[in-house]
């Protein structure tokens, strides 16, 4: 049994098919990552997956448990983290602060909420900016926040919205190197990402898809030389 | 939180304050005061610290004010029983209409308070079998002094800031806030948003249902007209809220001090001073006047909202390090 599987998912927002069937599996302390070109419905995937959006049809399994139609918050209970590709700052909170709010999860007292928020914020190398409000955070930072937050709230699977774009090569490094820190943890993660030396060189299997339908699914040389990959990258007439 | 002295000291105070004034009109209006603390704070933790606006506190408080007056007329019991049921029955009310209403966003959510106050106010008009309408409710006050009164509102008021100050340092504050923050990234975190805005709803509504029960206790006489006044108490509790300070502890303690000093300036005509005037001077239009600046404390609220929203976003506490500044450099200035 797979630990954890999307079904015949399908999104539809109007006419217009979102997500149209989209089938995969990941293995428990992989890196998955998720490919496509803008607008091909990543996204959406994964607000499937966290129940931010109600499916249409098909399901999601997560430890032999479909857990498709519960609400978000009852999805994160379960063991799943998220990040969001638009940030989503706790604007007006320390970023100590929005960690002990994820952190309450788990720890039932304050003092061990704060444990474990401070343990995750050194974890994830922003003790720096422990007592800053979110809002003050540079971009990099916050994205670096919502990968804390959702670490906090001790997810065995992390799914992660193009954590990385937007940041320059040195913190694109560190960003690497956080991820696979996760990963070495235990944790499971699925990973959007439009830089492909990024996902090429950390995940384990990449899915791709292109206007809400599975293209290709294998390894990451599998996949980077898929002409149906090539094809939504790139356009028809690209030749190798 | 870090200055306890300061607290103490200002506790103790509010404690002897009927002890040294002891005319019944500055009590009456340390009584006020007092409610207006206990309703602006139960305003303040589900619309300054999670995020819902409320637009129709009179909903509570009048239902509230209600309970106790009925629990007297109909049932013969002392209206003092209303206090604590007035707060429970509050939250019974507040229960499912948030369950129901938690499902809209932002304005919309502030409208259905709205709503629910319009038709608590409509209902108690109508329904004359049980309310005698517009006629209102009379009940026998216990006490002739002012005292009695002023001491449990400054119960309740205490308790209103104790309670709302161990809630935010818990679970429940920091998830408040969150919802505010950002919904979506609350749920998101594991917070089960409907549940907590419930959960904050419910702790405002039984703050200000409690008040509203002491308001009839206190006033002997309420009608549909009062209790649930959109601009006398629903306003009042968001200007409250905002002049003190969105979203802190004691904010509703600075915010009902003016508030209530501004509502009798604009009622008293500047405490007597322009009748007094216009007595001296024999002016005719000082009484058209009078009677102007009475009518205008409608208007008046509106111009301090502006105000306080242009100049101090955050409130008086809120921005308090602002204002001090502003002091501090004038008085460089003058040096
Ligand atoms: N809430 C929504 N309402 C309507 N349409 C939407 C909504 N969210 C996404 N879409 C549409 O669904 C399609 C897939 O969007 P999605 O955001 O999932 O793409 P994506 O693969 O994440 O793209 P990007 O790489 O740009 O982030 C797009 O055509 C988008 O316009
Ligand atoms: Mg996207």
């Amino acid at each position: 049994m797979a630990f954890f599987k999307v079904r015949e998912i399908v999104k539809f927002f109007g006419g217009l098919a979102a997500v149209n069937g989209v089938s995969f599996e990941v293995q428990e302390g992989e890196i998955c990552g998720l490919i496509g070109p803008n607008g091909s419905g990543k996204t959406t995937i994964f607000n499937l997956i966290n129940g931010y959006f109600p499916l249409n049809k098909g399901e999601v399994i997560f430890q032999n448990e479909k857990i498709s139609g519960l609400k978000p918050h009852q999805i994160c209970q379960r063991g799943i983290g998220r990040t969001f590709q638009v940030v989503k700052p706790l604007k007006r909170m320390s970023v100590l602060d929005n960690v002990i709010a994820s952190a309450f999860l788990r720890r039932h007292s304050r003092a061990e909420a704060q444990q474990l928020a401070e343990e995750t914020i050194e974890f994830c190398g922003l003790t720096h900016y422990t007592d800053k409000l979110a809002k003050s955070l540079p971009i990099a930072s916050r994205k670096r926040l919502e990968i804390t937050r959702a670490l906090a709230t001790l997810p065995k699977l992390l799914i992660l919205d193009e954590t990385a774009a937007g940041l320059n090569p040195h913190e694109l490094e560190e960003a690497i190197g956080l991820i696979k820190k996760i990963r070495d943890s235990g944790i499971t993660i699925i990973i959007v990402e439009h830089i492909m030396k990024v996902i090429m060189t950390i995940s384990d299997h990449i899915v791709a898809i292109n206007h809400g339908r599975l293209i290709a699914r294998g390894t990451p040389t599998e996949v980077a030389s898929n002409p149906e990959v090539v094809k939504a990258y790139f356009g028809e007439d690209y030749r190798a | 939180m870090k200055r306890p002295f300061g607290q103490l000291f200002l506790l103790f105070l509010l404690l002897i304050l009927p002890l040294v004034i002891r005319e019944a009109y500055y009590q009456h209006l340390m009584i006020l005061v007092l409610m207006w603390v206990a309703i602006g704070s139960g305003w303040n933790l589900i619309s300054g610290f999670t995020g819902q606006v409320l637009f129709g506190a009179a909903a509570f408080f009048g239902f509230g004010a209600y309970t106790a007056a009925l629990l007297s007329s109909k049932l013969g019991l002392s209206a003092w029983w209303g206090l604590p049921l007035g707060g429970i029955l509050s939250v019974a009310i507040a229960f499912p209409f948030g369950w129901i209403c938690f499902r809209l966003r932002g304005p919309y959510f502030a409208l259905a308070t709205l709503a629910l106050n319009e038709i608590f106010r409509h209902v108690a008009t109508i329904w004359e079998s049980l309310t005698d309408g517009m006629i209102g409710i009379l009940v026998m006050q216990t006490f002739v002094s002012k005292a009695p009164y002023y001491y449990v509102a400054l119960a309740i008021a205490v308790v209103s800031i104790v309670v709302i100050d161990r809630v935010m340092q818990s679970r429940w504050g920091y998830y408040f806030v969150s919802i505010r923050e950002d919904q979506d990234a609350a749920e998101s975190m594991g917070i089960n948003t409907l549940y907590y805005k419930m959960l904050s709803l419910c702790i405002s509504a039984f703050l200000i249902g409690i008040t509203g029960a002491l308001y009839t206790n206190y006033m002997g006489f309420i009608d549909p007209k009062v209790v649930f006044s959109l601009h006398d108490i629903s306003i009042m509790a968001i200007l409250v809220g905002i002049v003190g300070g969105v979203g802190t502890i004691y904010g509703p303690l600075v915010g009902a001090f003016i508030m209530v000093a501004v509502q009798e300036i604009f009622r008293s005509g500047g405490f007597g001073l322009l009748n007094f005037i216009g007595r001296s001077t024999g002016w005719p239009f000082m009484s058209s006047i009078t009677k102007f600046v009475g009518d205008a404390h409608v208007l008046s609220f509106g111009i301090l909202v502006i105000i306080v929203i242009l100049f101090l976003p955050n409130g008086v506490v809120g921005d308090w390090p602002v204002i001090r500044k502003m002091f501090v450099r004038s008085k460089d200035q003058a040096v």
